[in-house]
């Protein structure tokens, strides 16, 4: 979701009453909530209290299953399961909102651009065509070399890859977004709504946020929904190709790419980072679809 | 319509030249190397003199130059060749855009291996398109019944879950746990010299395209299914809905032609975007089927820093692109009249 | 066209009849079909024009060299019935010079005589300045390459050569027919698609279809020159996809009969030949994995002469810190995770063949983190706050890269565990191998130019002469902004005592005292701790437990003795 709604319907301090009333209502939303707080406690304090290090190769312990010292084993070389499954969250989810947040950002704002001004239309919808077009892994290999170690330097070798990730991630994969938006904002313009808004002389920039954005949310929704997962998996995709972080530091999709050559051996190696990215997604969903119920007022006060 | 659609055509081709040269840069900038794949028992010096020999040692421009010589001048001079005999200038030694890999012209490879890509990539978008419509559709309009939670469920653990581990998943499940002379088994890699004359044949082909088309079609179908009912659910709260009710029309006649109509626009989008790909190729799960289509032949270019290679397919690729996207304005246009381009 | 295909069947009929009617013989292609998958497939199949292990092996169902080496790194002859020596008169005695002479008889695939023309046009296809050879260094100091009559081929050398079965040995360089290359000599050589798709050969088996990188068909060679051989009538050669995914194929659900290079984690692959279908087999040649230690300072700061011997590492020069890095690492322990029976622990960057393989530095194969934490302290270097040693404010820290490979990353993971045990620290990269290995101008990462403290690959020989693999090591190959960073001397080591080693190798050809140099140049580049062994790799692979007569040969292809298997009833 952008900022700029927020402070569209941020005006009206009743109007956030309601739509926390009704998102509460949304049975679906509510468990979703719950279930992704506790992800983002697990991953946030779980590394506190389950203090094991993730990077510490127990070799006399590896491929070892469910068992009190291990709640969820360990891997090849001895290293805890559950201990690199709470500190990869972190990563994995902190890549994943913000990679998401950038994509959306930009092509929401890109999409409603294009959709509303004729004029710059056709400049913004070919430099969608050009980004949609460049070939991502010769791009990658371009931008590491060209910022990898710039970035390390200036912000140590964990964050610098961190921004590096996200941007990467950000800038490649707005694209979709922008041009749904697009179409939905191209019909949705001349709408009797938005005529009579415009008829009365309401400025552009408010015209779009009272009247535009709020109408195209639900495709933003889904977008944001499949940019989390589409941003983890890419992320792993990163490391694998040795882009991402240092091979050293788990992250959910590393964990599940690394367990897959284990899977006729060790299932559960699969199944746990697997079952995270999963439950993160679906809930993620499930408030997003509540979100939209909730701040549609079709819908709200039904 | 007609004069937007001509002025759109006209326009792409600075573009796409734009494009082109764009990716070439990139390409070029890439620093890995068609050497770099070679053992390490090949000398320093003989690498350097490879790389002579690809032309390597020419300045940028040159080369793209080149290439676009190659490409927009003598692959289709050839291809009228080839196609209706018809001969202009050299015809034999003429220089066609060349992999360095493999030495031989890109365009043939491509042709080459279009069928199993197309068998594949492409049936798993038909496939995708055909089940998620229909979910995307009853979800919406039996919104939070189980049906709905259930497609829900489904389509997020499909885009949640990477197709390398279903692939891999379905893989252990059908060609190895399953005995290889049970009527359920699947071969694991795919033939490409498969060639269908008969029923058996064909039952064959349609054995060996099930699990990745499975595979693609469950990350594929989940994406559009959500967009579908996001945009159905939005529809049906609008008020011409409730006039179309109103004014005594049947349920179905106002679901399935009003409120599908206007909730197409988001689907065509991601449809528009998605067809493209399908050339494109599916790099992960051709790799773990042994497909060995488009997708298989852009990731063995990018290894090897082919560069003709991987600069001829991308910008087919962006051409599609380009196309597909036109396409689908004309599209919006037709379902609802009210878009207009001037 | 079309006669000659009506001719070759013909002539490939008569012969299955004669071969029929001879007493005792079985007949060729009486086990109809074997299927083969390299998880990376061919993309052409001529060696000259690419240097890739897969192609190479490809190529050698089909086209054939005048030697080969055996599962044991022994010459064979090939197409000839003798190799040449010293003492039967081959070599010259000065060794500039070798005659090899074609076995008579020799037919290709076509039904022509092979020729020693053909051998001609082979070596200067190669040797053509603008063709881009990739087997050139195999030509190395080759002069001239003459026909002394059609059977008769003597190469001369411009220096003595010692050891001078580089041209036309092992599947490298095999023979190609003149007629059929005619016209792809030089700068045409890449335009000849046909050609590279499809050479006539003198092999077991000829292309019926060639896909490039995907699938090949094969046939059966008519004119094979034992009629009872290959005892498969088609032959299949499909690629792509992963090693895990190969190996299943052969071993678990066996839709084909064997499987190339399986470099999947041991106990993974232990499983699957549990399955009961296939039989995983490995052998030794001389692939080292092993970390090179950077001499110089990789610091950025030092601009363009960053990783240049203008600046000596502020800790790595010293000889205890490195001798301390080999000592903490437990070989034994890499090796069973990492390689299983596909690897032994070695502590010689050149671990075979036998004669050359040193001994006196097993000590290492006992990890020793008590030894290597007294060494360092002796040498000055004492735990700071955090427990990292250091000595006049510099510490020991280290960037380790290599490039990436699941069981690379594991060693990593590893290695810089042990590491923190002495006091190390260890900051872990992994490169792309096509940027690593790729030697690009413009990028920071590739392994010659070595910006980092340590790095770790595989490195090994072509054939089984250690004197150009040595040769590494030379101060002369230093890589440095100078050459282009063009050189195989990653650690920067430069000893006038090992350059004189390895001139006096140069002119020595008695193989026993050649041992004895190349072991003492191997004792050297240990002692000093410059390099830094793991694991002598072998090769895996797997059969199916039908498909008889597969002989593991890493000196050569793999499919060397393809013409030997059949299938077991």
């Amino acid at each position: 979701m952008s900022d700029a709604t927020i402070q569209a319907e941020a005006k009206n301090r009743s109007l956030w009453g309601d739509v926390w009333v009704q998102f509460k209502s949304h049975k679906g939303a509510m468990v979703g909530t719950f279930v992704f707080v506790f992800i983002l406690l697990a991953v946030a304090i779980g590394p506190y209290l389950w203090n094991l290090d993730p990077t510490f190769a127990n070799i006399r312990e590896r491929n070892q299953g469910m068992s009190w010292a291990h709640p969820f084993g360990t891997d090849q070389l001895g290293r805890d399961t559950l201990a690199q499954l709470l500190q990869g969250g972190r990563v994995s989810i902190a890549v994943g909102v913000t990679a998401m947040l950038i994509s959306l950002i930009v092509g929401t704002a890109i999409g409603v651009l294009a959709g509303f001004f004729k004029r710059i239309d056709g400049l913004l919808m070919r430099t969608t065509d050009l980004f949609l077009a460049l070939p991502l892994l010769p791009l990658l290999l371009v931008i590491i070399m060209l910022f990898r170690d710039t970035l390390r330097k200036a912000f140590g070798p964990e964050t610098g890859i961190f921004i590096l990730i996200v941007f990467i991630i950000g800038i490649t994969s707005w694209m979709q977004t922008a041009r749904i938006v697009r179409g939905d904002v191209l019909a949705l313009k001349e709408r009797e709504f938005v005529l009579a808004a415009r008829s009365i002389g309401t400025p552009s920039l408010r015209l779009i946020l009272r009247h535009i954005l709020p109408n195209v949310l639900s495709p933003i929704m889904v977008s944001a929904t499949l940019g989390i997962a589409n941003a983890i998996i890419t992320e792993s995709a990163l490391s694998f190709l040795g882009l991402g972080f240092p091979s050293d530091f788990p992250t959910w999709g590393r964990l599940l790419y690394d367990g897959a050559q284990y899977i006729d051996n060790y299932p559960s190696r699969v199944v746990w980072p697997g079952l995270a990215i999963t439950l993160t997604v679906i809930s993620v969903n499930f408030i997003g679809d509540g979100l939209r119920d909730a701040l549609d007022p079709r819908i709200r006060g039904r | 319509m007609l004069n937007y659609t001509i002025r759109r055509l006209i326009f792409a081709i600075p573009t796409l030249l734009f494009i082109s040269f764009i990716i070439f840069i990139i390409l070029d900038m890439a620093p890995n190397d068609p050497t770099g794949n070679l053992p390490l028992t090949i000398p320093p010096e003989v690498r350097q003199k490879i790389r002579e020999s690809l032309g390597l040692d020419a300045p940028m421009y040159i080369r793209y130059l080149l290439w676009c010589n190659q490409f927009f001048i003598n692959e289709p001079l050839n291809m009228l060749h080839q196609w209706f005999g018809w001969c202009i200038g050299d015809c034999e030694g003429r220089l066609r855009v060349e992999s360095w890999i493999t030495r031989s012209p890109v365009v043939d490879s491509i042709v080459e291996r279009m069928p199993q890509t197309l068998w594949v990539v492409g049936m798993s978008y038909v496939v995708s398109i055909l089940v998620a419509v229909p979910i995307g559709v009853i979800s919406a309009y039996k919104q939070y019944s189980w049906f709905d939670q259930a497609g829900t469920l489904v389509s997020m653990i499909g885009f949640a879950v990477p197709t390398f581990f279903t692939g891999l998943v379905l893989q252990i499940v059908f060609s190895t746990m399953i005995p290889s002379d049970h009527w359920a088994w699947l071969p694991s890699k795919y033939n490409t010299l498969h060639e269908v004359t008969d029923w058996q044949s064909f039952v064959y082909q349609m054995r060996q395209m099930a699990m990745p088309v499975t595979v693609l079609a469950l990350y594929n179908m989940a994406q559009l299914s959500r967009f579908m009912r996001a945009s159905m659910l939005d529809n049906l709260s609008q008020d011409y809905v409730r006039t179309a009710r109103a004014k005594g029309l049947r349920e179905r006649t106002v679901v399935l032609v009003h409120v599908l109509r206007n909730s197409l626009i988001p689907v065509v989008t991601v449809i528009a975007l998605g067809v493209p790909t399908i050339f494109g190729g599916a790099i992960i799960t051709e790799q773990i089927f042994g497909v060995n289509g488009l997708g298989a032949l852009l990731i063995i270019g990018i290894q090897g820093a082919d560069i003709p290679l991987v600069q001829t397919l991308t910008f087919i690729f962006a051409v599609l692109i380009v196309l597909f996207n036109l396409i689908a304005d004309i599209l919006y246009g037709l379902l609802d009249p009210r878009i207009r381009y001037e | 066209m079309k006669l000659s295909k009506i001719a070759m069947a013909t002539a490939g009929a008569s012969m299955l009849a004669t071969s029929a009617f001879a007493a005792g013989h079985e007949m060729q292609g009486r086990d109809g079909h074997v299927g083969i998958i390299y998880w990376q497939a061919a993309s052409i199949l001529n060696p000259y024009l690419s240097g890739g292990t897969k192609d190479i092996e490809a190529a050698s169902l089909v086209i054939e060299p005048l030697a080969r080496y055996d599962q044991d790194g022994n010459m064979v002859p090939w197409l000839v019935d003798e190799i040449p020596t010293v003492e039967n008169g081959g070599v010259a005695e000065d060794l500039t010079s070798i005659t090899w002479k074609l076995s008579e008889g020799l037919v290709w695939s076509d039904g022509t005589p092979v020729t020693s023309a053909d051998v001609v046009f082979t070596a200067n296809y190669c040797m053509d300045p603008e063709g881009g050879c990739q087997q050139l260094a195999k030509f190395g100091d080759v002069t001239s390459v003459e026909a002394l009559d059609d059977l008769t081929i003597k190469i001369t050398f411009g220096v003595p050569k010692p050891f001078p079965y580089g041209p036309f040995v092992g599947g490298q360089t095999p023979i190609l027919q003149a007629a059929q290359f005619e016209g792809c000599s030089g700068a045409a050589a890449p335009s000849c698609t046909d050609q590279n798709f499809g050479p006539i050969g003198t092999g077991p088996f000829v292309v019926t279809e060639f896909r490039a990188n995907d699938t090949i068909s094969m046939e059966a060679n008519p004119n094979y020159r034992d009629p009872s051989k290959p005892a498969f009538a088609t032959l299949t050669f499909k690629g792509g996809g992963d090693a895990t995914a190969a190996a299943r194929t052969v071993l678990e659900t066996g839709e084909f009969d064997y499987a190339w290079n399986l470099q999947i984690a041991p106990e993974v692959l232990d499983e699957m030949e549990s399955a009961g279908k296939g039989t995983i087999v490995s052998g030794f040649g001389t692939l080292v994995e092993r970390i090179m230690i950077n001499l110089t300072d990789p610091n950025p700061d030092l601009g363009d002469e960053r990783s240049t011997v203008a600046h000596p590492h502020p800790f790595l020069s010293d000889i205890a810190v490195r001798q301390a890095l080999s000592m903490a690492i437990d070989r034994e322990l890499l090796t069973e995770i990492g390689y299983g029976q596909a690897g032994r622990p070695t502590c010689n960057v050149l671990p075979a063949p036998a004669i050359y393989a040193s001994t006196a530095n097993d000590a290492c194969l006992v990890q020793d983190i008590a030894g290597a934490n007294a060494l360092l302290d002796e040498a000055g270097w004492l735990p700071g706050a955090d427990g990292i040693r250091e000595k006049d404010g510099v510490r020991l820290s280290i960037l380790y890269q290599t490039s990436t490979n699941a069981v690379r990353q594991d060693f990593q993971a590893l290695i810089k565990q042990w590491w923190s045990e002495i006091g190390v620290e260890t900051e872990l990269k992994n490169i792309d191998a096509g940027v690593f290995f790729g030697g690009d101008q413009s990028s920071p990462d590739t392994f010659q130019k070595l910006f980092a403290d340590v790095e770790m690959y595989a490195n090994n020989f072509d054939g089984t002469d250690p004197e150009a693999y040595m040769g590494n090591w030379k101060c002369s190959e230093i890589p440095s902004p100078e050459n282009a960073w063009l050189g195989g001397n990653m650690p920067r080591y430069c000893s006038e005592a090992y350059d004189g080693l390895l001139a006096e190798m140069a002119g020595t050809a008695d193989i026993d005292e050649r041992a004895r140099l190349a072991k003492a140049m191997n004792d050297m580049l240990m002692q000093e701790y410059v390099i830094i062994p793991l694991v002598d790799r072998g090769r895996v692979s797997a059969h199916a437990n039908t498909l008889e007569g597969v002989v593991l040969n890493t000196w050569d292809s793999e499919l060397w003795n393809v013409a030997d298997w059949s299938r077991a009833d």
